[in-house]
């Protein structure tokens, strides 16, 4: 997911500057809303001018801040939702957040848009009938590494959870969650089978790797692997997209064993205060044109088959966004699975931590 | 003359009422939630039931969580020994300065304040990643060496080394501060007095001057050990594979794993552990304040 370096410092302020402390009075539009919208999204995650366009098409003012990750999203949510509109969690957060109650659910008359989404994207496993988030982005992890400084293609996840071959170059996802989950994969289980037995198995595995480990980063895998920190990182295919662009000697793979997609979903949070604005808001992100001006400054692969047809070769045809191959048929989503489960995941990564 | 004691209570209500209000309501109110969550258990993702329950205390306490807490205090331990032995000399320099010096000194050790913790510590990590600063500099004299070899960058970032450099960084101050504090009040007559009648400058600093300052040398290092204790942005940041503190596991327990009965119990154990060290420190003060001529 993006890059989040400036995000921890300024989210906070950013929250109480865009919702607290202006008294400013906003006109009333034709549906009986103030004429603005808070948006809650990851950073550098729209296009440099959609939120203008959007007011210039409406003319509601478009408000965002950042979060770093799900959790902080939650974090922030749990407490009663704080005057956001739309937020953008990914596809287990759209799950964990849907059964806590604090989601409103979309009315499709209002995304007429929601037509332009290519087919295996318009039902969901983690949102059946798509009542809750429409999505945004989806994307892959994978090994982002430096070609001069490996042999070949790294094309299993062998080379980063379970060899010495690279000790001391490799960077992994300081997520527990999707750590444990990659491991499951390589050693040949579904994402969304990860016993107590299987997690175990996963951690040994990891406390094993640790030492030729260097580091475990909190999504900047792309900018360390840049700046040749390391030679190999866990990360997500449009980060590592976006360094490529810079740096032609970097190549992203998604290791033979399969992955663990995700997809990052427009959602409005229960209690959000202009929810028509937020439906508008949602319709006019799936319109094709904006779609794609979107996609060509965040370089993610987009689930808009519409917005897909209108950008160029260079993106549709880019292995690095849109990875093919056996690897692909191997991945799933991750799905929610239970309290108990994040415990033992958050108790297995500070085992391997500690080890 | 003796005001009339309405008077003296108004004035002590409007000056003592907002920061009582201010401390009972943003302060000890949202630690007696926390508190209680400690004894709580997660019904929902977002519904905790104040069950009462001590297992949260039992998990803390297993050996797995005893190892990083005790990590975690090896790291504060060393942090403040060195801040102690750089920031000591550094404060006797500043207290036998000129007053115009000692104000830019005062000055100078306090300028890191100025600006936020994260953005230091991401100047510390430029300073010293592989094409850090360092590396950068140091590969720039090696190759002008003839017969070196290729250099090879040191091992400066994501690692304990790291850890304990940002924590000495960001903690000096935190040290220098009271013992200037202290070392400025001494009566420089005894220094004198010491140097005259014949002991060295090494025994005048041990048997003079470190039992004088004692009190403020205590205040130096429990301020400089419990900040370091509960150290999160540096060895989260600086940190290699095993630079985990315990506030690390504390924030994820409040983020990743959604789990804030967990995380409360982890805070409280901090937290009684910080109240023995203060308790400690009034101890100390108060043997030195009994003892004194």
């Amino acid at each position: 997911m993006p890059d989040r370096l400036s995000r921890r410092a300024f989210g906070g302020l950013a929250v109480a500057l865009a919702l607290g402390g202006c008294a400013r009075r906003w006109p009333k539009g034709a549906n009986g809303e103030e004429q603005r919208l808070n948006f809650y999204n990851w950073d550098t995650y729209t296009g440099e001018t959609t939120l203008a366009d959007f007011q210039a098409a409406t003319g509601v003012e478009v408000n965002m801040s950042h979060y770093a990750n799900n959790d902080e999203l939650f974090a922030r949510l749990r407490a009663g939702n704080p005057g956001y509109d739309v937020i953008v969690p990914s596809n287990e957060f759209v799950t964990r957040l849907q059964i806590s109650g604090m989601l409103s659910p979309l009315d499709h008359a209002r995304i007429p848009n929601r037509a332009n989404l290519a087919p295996e994207f318009v039902n969901v496993a983690y949102d059946p009938g798509r009542r809750w988030s429409m999505p945004y982005t989806w994307l892959a992890l994978g090994i982002g590494y430096r070609k001069s400084r490996v042999d070949g293609v790294p094309d299993s996840w062998k080379w980063v959870l379970d060899s010495d071959r690279y000790s001391g170059r490799i960077g992994l996802l300081a997520e527990g969650d999707d750590l444990i989950r990659l491991g499951a994969r390589y050693l040949g289980h579904s994402v969304n089978a990860v016993t107590p037995a299987v997690m175990e198995e996963v951690t040994q595995l990891l406390i094993r790797q640790k030492r030729h480990v260097k580091l475990f980063h909190h999504d900047e895998g792309q900018d360390l692997l840049a700046a040749g920190e390391i030679d190999l990182v866990v990360e997500y295919n449009g980060d590592i997209a976006q360094v490529i662009a810079e740096d032609d000697d970097l190549a992203f793979v998604v290791p033979r064993e399969g992955t663990l997609f995700n997809s990052d979903c427009l959602c409005v949070p229960a209690g959000a205060p202009r929810p028509d604005n937020a439906h508008r808001f949602i319709n006019f992100l799936l319109d094709a044109k904006v779609g794609a001006e979107i996609t060509r400054t965040i370089r993610y692969p987009t689930p808009n088959a519409a917005a897909l047809a209108l950008m160029p070769e260079e993106y549709r045809a880019n292995p690095a966004i849109f990875p093919s191959g056996p690897a692909m048929a191997r991945s799933e989503y991750g799905r929610f699975q239970s309290i108990a489960h994040i415990r033992a995941v958050e108790e297995a990564i500070t085992r391997v931590m500690a080890a | 003359m003796l005001q009339r004691p309405g008077a003296a209570r108004g004035v002590f209500a409007a000056t003592g009422l907002p920061p009582i209000v201010w401390l009972l309501a943003l302060f000890l109110a949202p630690l007696a939630v926390i508190w209680a969550y400690s004894f709580g258990e997660n019904r929902t993702l977002v519904d905790i039931a104040i069950t009462g329950s001590w297992a949260n205390y039992a998990r803390a306490l297993k050996p797995l969580y005893l190892a990083i807490l005790l990590k975690s205090l090896g790291f504060a331990a060393l942090t403040t020994f060195i801040c102690f032995i750089l920031g000591l000399p550094v404060a006797l320099a500043i207290s036998f300065a000129s007053p115009r010096a000692k104000l830019l000194l005062l000055l100078a050790v306090m300028l890191p304040f100025w600006t936020n913790l994260l953005i230091r510590t991401y100047a510390l990590m430029a300073i010293l990643r592989t094409e850090g600063l360092i590396n950068s500099g140091i590969g720039a004299i090696w190759s002008l060496v003839p017969g070196l070899g290729p250099f090879e960058p040191l091992p400066l970032i994501n690692n304990n080394f790291a850890v304990v450099v940002g924590l000495v960084y960001v903690h000096l101050p935190f040290m220098v501060l009271p013992l200037y504090a202290a070392l400025d009040r001494l009566d420089r007559s005894l220094i004198e007095a010491s140097l005259d009648l014949g002991a060295g400058h090494l025994a005048t600093l041990f048997r003079v001057v470190v039992p004088l300052a004692l009190p403020g040398i205590v205040s130096g290092i429990i301020i400089t050990f419990i900040p370091a204790l509960g150290a999160y942005l540096t060895p989260d940041l600086l940190g290699g594979t095993n630079s985990q503190m315990i506030a690390n596991v504390i924030e994820r327990q409040f983020r990743s794993a959604n789990d804030w009965p967990f995380g409360a119990a982890l805070s409280f154990l901090l937290m009684y552990m910080t109240f023995a060290a203060l308790l400690l420190q009034s101890l100390i003060v108060r043997r030195h304040a009994g003892g004194a001529p």
